[in-house]
C-alpha cells in the first residue's frame, strides 16, 4: 500500500491533467473498455474477456473518434496487457491518451513539454523533478534525439545493425535507455520504419516512422506518433503481424474491420499514449510502480 | 519446465547441466517491443556470478535439488562427512563446499544437505546452535571502559563477539545466518 501522501499526488495529477486539456479545448471521451478487436500488435497480447477483449489502449476507438470528426480528444483509462509485470510494469494500468488532427509528432512534443510543466507547477514541484537522486530539468526545450543518432552515442552498434542482428530491444534496454532524460527529459524519435505499427512513414525518408518516446531518467513514459491514415497500407501491418502471432500461436483476434474504415476518413493527426502510473512515479520519486497505486495484483 | 515468465529472484534452474540461483531480476519491455527478462544468476556449484537476458519463449529445465536431513560424523583432514539417519548413506562435501558453515558444526548435528543430481553441493545448519566457550578473557568486575562486548573462542575455533559477563566452559547460542551471539543458554 503507498503513503496516503502519494495517494494525494496521483490524484492530483490526474485532475491537473484534466485541467491542462480542457484549458485548451479537448473533449474527454470513455470509450469501452471491453472490446472485439484490439490492435495486432506482436508483442502485446491482450487479454481476453469472454469472446472479446480487454483493451491494450483505447487507441482504435479514440481514433474512429478522430475520424468522425472531433478534432481533439483525451481520454483517462484503464488498459490490460497480459504478462506484463515488473517494477515497472502492471498488467492493469492507468493510461492518459490524445489525439488531435492537423498536427504531426512535432506538434506532440512540444505539447508534451507544456503539460508537464503545467503538471510540475500544480504539483509544487517546480521548474525540476528528481527522479533517483537525478535532477531533470522540465525548463526550456528538452532534449531531441533520432533513435540512429542515440544508437551512435551511446550504443555499441548502430542502429540498423541490431535490427539485422535481432538485439535492437536489448541493445535499446541495456545501453540507450539508462542514458536517456538524464539532464531533461529526452525525445526519442524517427525509429525504424517495422517499429512503428501504427505510425506514418516520414514523407520523404520511407525507412524511418515518425514516432516517439519520452524518457525522464531511463524511465521510459510515453509514445506518440503522427498517425498512418493509409487504409491499405495498415491493413497490410495488421496482416503482417497476425500471421506472426498465428505462428507463435496466439490467438490474433478478428481483423478491426470498423476501425479500417474509418481510417480512410481520418486526415493528418497525431496521437499519444502516456503511462499514468509511470508519471505518478517520476513525479513522486518513486522508484517501482507498486508504490504509487492502491494495490497491485498480488496485494488484492 | 520453465519458461522465462516465471523466473523471478530466488529460482533455481539448471543450464548445460548445472544449477543456478537468480539473484538479480528485472522485468523490462521497450516501448512496442518484446519483453526482455534480465538476470544475474549465480552458479550454485562455483559461485560464479553473471548476468542474461531471456526472451519470452526461452525455457529452462528446473534444477534437479533435493534436500536431505543428514547428520555430521566427522572431519578427516578437508573432507566433511554425514550420513543420512534413515539410509545410513554417507557422503562427503570439501571444507571449500561447506563454507562459512564448518564455524557451526560439530559432531552428531542435523543439518540440512543440498543434493544436485544427487551429488552433494552445500549443507545448511540450524538457524540457532549452542556451543561451548573454549576461551574467554575473564569478565573485570567494575569495568566501566565502555566496550560492551569481548571477542570468545568456541569449541569450532569460531571468535565472535559476546557480552563481557560471558565465561569459559559456558553454553552461548548463535545465529548462523549472521554468525552473531543470541544469548547465554542456562546449564
Amino acid at each position: 500500500m503507498p503513503s496516503a501522501r502519494v495517494l494525494w499526488q496521483r490524484a492530483t495529477l490526474i485532475q491537473t491533467i484534466r485541467a491542462f486539456f480542457v484549458d485548451r479545448g479537448y473533449l474527454e471521451v470513455d470509450t469501452p473498455v471491453r472490446i472485439p478487436a484490439p490492435a495486432p500488435e506482436l508483442h502485446i497480447e491482450a487479454e481476453p474477456a469472454g469472446e472479446w477483449f480487454l483493451q491494450t489502449s483505447p487507441e482504435l476507438c479514440m481514433k474512429r473518434l478522430l475520424a468522425a470528426g472531433l478534432p481533439r480528444i483525451f481520454q483517462i483509462c484503464k488498459c490490460f496487457r497480459r504478462h506484463e509485470r515488473g517494477s515497472r510494469h502492471l498488467p492493469e494500468f492507468t493510461m492518459l491518451e490524445w489525439y488531435r488532427s492537423d498536427s504531426d509528432y512535432h506538434d506532440l512534443m512540444v505539447e508534451c513539454e507544456e503539460l508537464f510543466r503545467f503538471l510540475a507547477d500544480g504539483l509544487g514541484l517546480g521548474g525540476k523533478i528528481t527522479v533517483a537522486g537525478q535532477e531533470v530539468a522540465l525548463a526550456g526545450p528538452w532534449e531531441r534525439l533520432t533513435v540512429a543518432e542515440a544508437f551512435r552515442r551511446h550504443g555499441s552498434m548502430s542502429a540498423a545493425q541490431a535490427l539485422a542482428g535481432g538485439c535492437f530491444d536489448e541493445v535499446l534496454v541495456g545501453e540507450i535507455e539508462p542514458r536517456l532524460g538524464l539532464v531533461t527529459p529526452t525525445f526519442l524519435f524517427d525509429y525504424p520504419a517495422e517499429l512503428g505499427a501504427l505510425a506514418r512513414l516520414k514523407p520523404g525518408d520511407a525507412t524511418v516512422a515518425e514516432r516517439f518516446e519520452i524518457y525522464v531518467a531511463g524511465l521510459e513514459l510515453a509514445n506518440g506518433f503522427s498517425e498512418l491514415t493509409d487504409p491499405v497500407e495498415q491493413r497490410r501491418r495488421f496482416e503482417y503481424d497476425r500471421a506472426r502471432m498465428a505462428q507463435l500461436g496466439r490467438n490474433p483476434g478478428p481483423m478491426p474491420e470498423p476501425f479500417l474504415d474509418a481510417l480512410a476518413h481520418l486526415g493528418p493527426a497525431a496521437g499519444i499514449a502516456l503511462g499514468v502510473d509511470r508519471l505518478v512515479m517520476v513525479m513522486a520519486g518513486a522508484d517501482a510502480m507498486d508504490q504509487v497505486v492502491p494495490f497491485t495484483p498480488e496485494t488484492l | 519446465m520453465y519458461t522465462a515468465s516465471d523466473l523471478r529472484k530466488g529460482l533455481k534452474i539448471s543450464i548445460d547441466g548445472e544449477p543456478y540461483i537468480v539473484t538479480e531480476f528485472q522485468f523490462a519491455k521497450p516501448g512496442k517491443g518484446q519483453a526482455l527478462y534480465r538476470t544475474k544468476m549465480r552458479n550454485m556449484i562455483t559461485g560464479n556470478s553473471f548476468e542474461r537476458t531471456f526472451r519470452s519463449n526461452d525455457k529452462f529445465e528446473k534444477a534437479p535439488l533435493e534436500e536431505r536431513s543428514m547428520q555430521f560424523l566427522y572431519a578427516q583432514g578437508d573432507e566433511y562427512h554425514f550420513m543420512d539417519t534413515q539410509s545410513y548413506e554417507q557422503m562427503a562435501l570439501s571444507k571449500e563446499q561447506l563454507g562459512d558453515t564448518i564455524n557451526f558444526l560439530i559432531d552428531n548435528m542435523e543439518v540440512d544437505v543440498l543434493l544436485f543430481d544427487g551429488r552433494p553441493i552445500g549443507v545448511t545448519p540450524p538457524t540457532f546452535v549452542e556451543l561451548s566457550v573454549t576461551t574467554a578473557d575473564p569478565w573485570a568486575k567494575g569495568d566501566t571502559s565502555g566496550t560492551d562486548t569481548k571477542p570468545v573462542t568456541v569449541e569450532t575455533g569460531y571468535v565472535l563477539q559476546v557480552p563481557p559477563f560471558i565465561e569459559e566452559g559456558e553454553k552461548i547460542q548463535i545465529d548462523t545466518r549472521t554468525g552473531e551471539y543470541v544469548t547465554r543458554v542456562k546449564s
